[in-house]
């Protein structure tokens, strides 16, 4: 990752930061417009997870880590606190490996 | 839940150390997977300062590690912070000077005033976050508000970048990603974030139809494309609407649009 995208993605996130304290009296975003943003990452986050979650390179990443992933799901779902969920990702996955499931 | 609305200060203090021991082990494992899967150790403390925005520093990190191109990770970043914009509007009120320190360094008519409260207002515009909004948007007090704005905000970005250095440490030493199950940690996390904001089903049909997308098109499309074309899924929702509702976004709204995250936020956690 070259310094110049780390700086880019800072420039924009500070400039979206920034945007709102400066623009508050004279601005108005629809809030329409809000819940597209807010979608937008959540389609994101959700993409994001599932592929992260299950594929490595082009191909499958094995049973191993899209089951840590599930338990860290559910536990979320169940609004487990952050820290167990992700130390749950980390040792299902951990766990079935040493078990031999990978 | 009620945690963060007592306003007397220890108790603020203890959720705000809360929140911190939880984006720490978030940004322990961030350092160590970045490190582990082959980034210089520069990378993740650079952005964990520059970026400071835990969930697009992990989607950015995320991409370039499976092979993405750095302009794809720089956009999936941004978009996820886009939410940033709307924070900001919600918060204006308590980045920068508070009104008594404007009226005093009117008084005073001084330069050093102006560039302090300027100082001020950029570094408090650099520390808005899920978490420190959220603190803020639970108070109504206005002094309140500021001083939980602050102390959130600052306190994460010392435990997050402490946190990340801890992790580039550890990531030096293990040298590969499946060594503990933190190859699973990113996923979780993202899928951690994304839950308490698929409460409807116009977002459950767009984050699935999207997911469904990006798995699909991983096998055929070079690496941090399939995640940019899962926004396709925004596609299911998209219905010509009449305008209403448009109209100043105020902290009105910004209290709605966050109310889940703070919610979830000593629970569920959000970067």
């Amino acid at each position: 990752m070259p310094l110049v995208a780390i700086l880019a993605l800072a420039g924009v996130t500070y400039g979206f930061r920034l945007a709102g304290p400066l623009c508050r009296d004279r601005i108005s975003i629809p809030p329409a417009a809000t819940r597209v943003f807010a979608d937008a990452a959540t389609v994101l986050l959700i993409a994001l997870a599932a592929t992260s979650a299950l594929t490595a390179g082009h191909g499958f990443a094995g049973w191993a880590r899209p089951a840590g992933v599930l338990v860290a799901g559910i536990l979320a779902a169940r609004r487990a606190p952050f820290p167990v969920v992700v130390i749950a990702a980390a040792a299902v996955t951990t766990l079935l490996r040493l078990a031999g499931v990978h | 839940m009620g945690i963060v609305q007592r306003t007397d200060g220890s108790a603020l203090l203890r959720d705000v150390a809360l929140v911190c021991l939880a984006d720490g082990i978030v940004g322990v494992s961030f350092g160590a997977t970045a490190v582990a899967g082959g980034l210089p150790w520069w990378v993740p403390v650079a952005m964990s300062l520059l970026v400071f925005a835990g969930g697009a520093q992990i989607a950015a990190v995320g991409v370039v590690l499976a092979g993405g191109s750095p302009l794809a990770a720089v956009v999936a970043g941004g978009v996820l912070n886009t939410r940033m914009f709307p924070y900001g509007l919600a918060v204006a009120d308590v980045v920068g000077p508070s009104t008594q320190a404007e009226s005093n360094s009117a008084e005073a008519g001084g330069r050093t005033g102006w560039v302090r409260d300027w100082s001020a207002r950029l570094f408090g515009a650099h520390v808005i976050t899920d978490e420190s909004v959220a603190f803020a948007l639970r108070q109504t007090d206005p002094a309140v508000r500021r001083k939980a704005f602050w102390t959130c905000g600052a306190s994460l970005f010392a435990a997050w970048n402490a946190a990340v250095a801890v992790g580039v440490v550890a990531g030096a030493m293990i040298k590969n990603t499946n060594a503990f199950g933190l190859d699973a940690t990113f996923p979780a996390v993202m899928l951690a974030l994304a839950l308490p904001t698929l409460s409807e089903w116009r977002t459950r049909t767009a984050a699935g139809t999207g997911a469904a997308i990006a798995v699909a098109l991983t096998p055929v499309l070079p690496a941090g494309l399939p995640v940019l074309a899962a926004l396709g899924g925004l596609a299911t929702i998209w219905r010509p609407r009449r305008r209403d509702g448009v109209g100043r976004f105020d902290a009105d709204n910004a209290g709605g649009f966050d109310a889940d995250g703070a919610d979830g936020l000593l629970m569920g956690g959000e970067l």
